[in-house]
């Protein structure tokens, strides 16, 4: 379950040590944006230490490493694999090409490393109009890639235009992206909301984002997290309809019928699969199920 | 009766101040202080040896002290806190006789009982009339409360007033009476107003601050104290103030009115008042300014003296009826026991202040600190310096978990069945330790520089020196 991804600048020992207790479902140590030029030798040392020795416990570590057009990634995609995260966060993924590329570099260290193929995943942050535009075949260029990830910052540097609150400029890169991702089967993240003194504004963008279909918001800001999760876990309402949802269809099984009524509506297919995506979040949250 | 004389020297003089005899003085001025060093050097002047200050705290615009001490004006020092600058010195042993360190009951608490007798008490006033009326809450110097103050007006043998601020008598709304009063001073200025109050007092934004607020305000919501008619007092530091707040949109949400805020009083517990979260605020010191006009112009934000706000010789205290509070520490041991006046290295760095008393007389006593500063562990197996007893404190958050002092067996569970991630407090000493390493002891001096004397007057612990 990834409702929060939680932004920490790799350069960072305080952040990076504190991460595991900022309320994210991931962190996403950043050796990319977050470092400059002369840190990144010194800033992947500490990601790679940080993994080894810290237990982070039910916090999945996602780590950004640097793009491939830099000299940098192969050097960070050789420190950070060993310590198995749980994904690989590609920056300026533009194309298929671009996945493939570090697909076949991240096999390769795999191999080396004695790990089954795919054990490390793949996340492109689609950050260009180019990007934007190939979403689906990044998405489905190959069996690592299990998420996109949209980055608005650069997104819309490329289409020269101004970053705005209310993120009309990014409103067909975001259902491009959901619309891929669903296409391919795989997760889609949100932007980050980068006004951290904001706080409705933040319930208001990761809400359209819930709306839109994203699996769940990124963040550069520990103060948005609690918000984040609250937006995407299911409400107490969610959990109760959909416990009343199973029992329908086991019922309708039990006598024979295809479909059944509940509350007045047809209960089908696509409904009883999300009831029981609402189930199983609400477990893993330990929500049980109210009247 | 004329109680108006020239200068601070005569008003000495008048007083009849000898050597060997002890003077007092309150910390309302706090880092901006300057009646302190005018009357120090006054005394000195004068040729006055062998004085004992009792001072409810000490902060570092009062170095000059360390003169008097190597010229044998001043051989003795009680205080409640003492700032880092000071204590330094004091912890490699420049005063020959032990630092006394009370609390903020525990001092006027001795001083009504007559264990620390004082000769003379100085009164730093930002508004008097000439007989001595005087407040905190009008001037140029205003600092708001003078609560610390009045145990010393009440019970010194002589009390001088010094104002940069004379009134027409009567002054309205005074503070401290005419009847305790024999002297009355005028100088240019009594303090700077930028070390008196500081312009706002922030919340943090450190994002483990944060958690540790949300953590402590969770902490509030769920131990069966959160109703109406509920009490609390929290300090000025940055995370204690983060819980405020998330206390304060907890208790709109769920429209909860309580009592009191109590303590020294920062602004953020005047917006707390203003939003309805409490119907009064009971104030034994101003830390900002928001907090200095509002004990001015709100008349349910109310001054109180520090025999009423935390004296166990008092027939009732405040703390006595305090339902919460948020301390913090520098270090805390495996059995709940609190240091606040030393730091790392054993440097005297502050003091128990209110720690002990509000910890004692709460019914929850919470204390807010992050599993490590810079690379130390804050949980140890045994504290460099007991300023508040284990027995005393009741949670411990931080950023890793919450652990509850097994005695409150019945808050642990509430706590557990609201989701909170209890940990034992071993094991977050473990769990840190894992990250930080364990850390060697330090050794410590073979010279006692300090002594702490807990609330009942007698000896807690002591201070070493340090190597």
């Amino acid at each position: 379950m990834r409702r929060s991804m939680l932004f920490l600048p790799g350069n960072n020992p305080n952040m990076l040590i504190n991460g595991n207790c900022l309320g994210s479902d991931a962190v996403i140590f950043d050796l990319e944006d977050a470092v400059s030029p002369a840190e990144k030798d010194a800033a992947r040392i500490l990601v790679r230490n940080t993994m080894r020795y810290m237990d982070f416990g039910g916090c999945e570590i996602i780590v950004r490493i640097n793009s491939i057009d830099t000299p940098y990634w192969k050097q960070d995609i050789d420190a950070i694999l060993p310590e198995k995260p749980a994904l690989i966060l590609l920056p300026k993924t533009g194309s298929a090409q671009d996945a493939l590329e570090a697909d076949a570099y991240i096999t390769q260290v795999e191999e080396k490393l004695g790990f089954a193929r795919n054990t490390v995943g793949l996340m492109p942050l689609i950050e260009t109009a180019m990007g934007v535009e190939n979403a689906y075949a990044i998405a489905s260029s190959t069996k690592r890639v299990q998420a996109l990830f949209l980055g608005a910052e650069d997104l819309t540097a490329d289409l020269q235009c101004k970053r705005t609150k209310e993120g009309k400029e990014i409103e067909y890169a975001r259902t491009r992206l959901v619309v891929a991702a669903r296409a391919a089967g795989v997760d889609v993240y949100d932007t980050p909301f980068t006004d951290v003194n904001d706080d409705e504004g933040i319930v208001k963008d990761a809400e359209y984002a819930k709306a839109l279909g994203f699996t769940g918001k990124s963040s550069i800001s520990p103060r948005h997290v609690e918000v984040i999760n609250a937006v995407f876990s299911p409400t107490q309402k969610d959990v109760d309809y959909a416990y009343e949802v199973m029992e329908a269809i086991a019922l309708a099984k039990q006598q024979g019928k295809g479909a059944i009524a509940l509350h007045g509506k047809m209960i089908d297919a696509p409904i009883v699969t999300r009831a029981q995506r609402t189930i199983d979040m609400a477990e893993a949250l330990g929500m049980r199920r109210g009247n | 009766m004329n109680k108006m004389v020239k200068s601070i020297r005569e008003a000495i003089q008048l007083a009849g101040l000898k050597d060997g005899m002890t003077v007092s003085f309150h910390h309302h001025l706090r880092n901006g202080d300057f009646v302190l060093n005018m009357v120090m050097n006054e005394i000195a002047e004068l040729g006055c040896k062998d004085i004992f200050v009792n001072a409810s705290s000490l902060f570092d615009v009062h170095m000059p002290l360390l003169d008097h001490i190597e010229n044998g004006v001043v051989t003795g020092i009680s205080a409640d806190y003492i700032s880092a600058g000071l204590g330094r010195a004091f912890s490699q042993g420049v005063l020959e006789k032990p630092v006394q360190f009370r609390t903020h009951g525990g001092r006027p608490s001795d001083i009504s009982q007559g264990n620390t007798p004082i000769d003379v008490a100085f009164i730093a006033a930002p508004a008097a009339d000439p007989m001595g009326n005087c407040s905190g809450k009008y001037g140029k110097s205003a600092c708001g409360s003078l609560g610390y103050a009045f145990a010393d007006a009440m019970f010194a043998k002589k009390v001088i007033v010094i104002t940069d601020n004379l009134m027409p008598y009567p002054l309205q709304d005074w503070s401290i009476s005419e009847d305790w009063v024999d002297f009355v001073v005028t100088v240019d200025a009594i303090g700077n107003p930028k070390g008196i109050v500081s312009g706002t007092t922030q919340i943090t934004r450190d994002p483990v601050g944060l958690v540790m607020a949300a953590h402590a305000a969770k902490v509030i919501e769920h131990s069966g104290l959160l109703k109406d008619g509920f009490s609390f007092q929290t300090g000025a530091g940055g995370a204690s103030l983060a819980a405020a707040k998330f206390l304060k949109d907890i208790m709109l949400e769920k429209k909860i009115q309580g009592s009191f805020g109590l303590g020294g009083i920062t602004g953020y517990m005047v917006d707390m008042l203003q939003a309805g979260c409490f119907r009064n605020l009971m104030d034994v010191q101003c830390f900002d300014l928001k907090a200095v006009e509002s004990i001015r112009n709100d008349p349910r934000h109310m001054e109180i003296s520090a025999m009423q706000y935390a004296s166990p010789a008092s027939r009732s205290a405040v703390v006595d009826s305090l339902d919460v509070v948020i301390l913090g520490a520098t270090e805390i041991d495996t059995d709940f026991n609190v240091n606040v006046h030393t730091d790392s290295n054993g440097y005297i760095m502050g003091g128990s202040g209110g720690h002990s008393d509000t910890a004692a007389g709460a019914k929850l006593s919470m204390i807010i600190a992050p599993m490590f500063r810079a690379r130390l562990p804050i949980v140890t197996d045994k504290v460099t310096c007991v300023s508040t007893p284990g027995k005393d404190i009741d949670v411990l958050v931080t950023q890793g978990g919450i652990a509850v002092n097994p005695k409150n067996v019945e808050l642990t569970q509430r706590l557990k069945d609201a989701g909170l991630p209890i940990v034992d407090i071993r094991e977050l000493k473990e769990k840190t330790e894992r990250i930080t390493g364990t850390p060697q002891r330090l050794p410590k001096g073979d010279r006692v520089v300090a002594e702490v004397i807990g609330r009942n007057s007698q000896l807690q612990d002591v201070i070493y020196n340090v190597l």
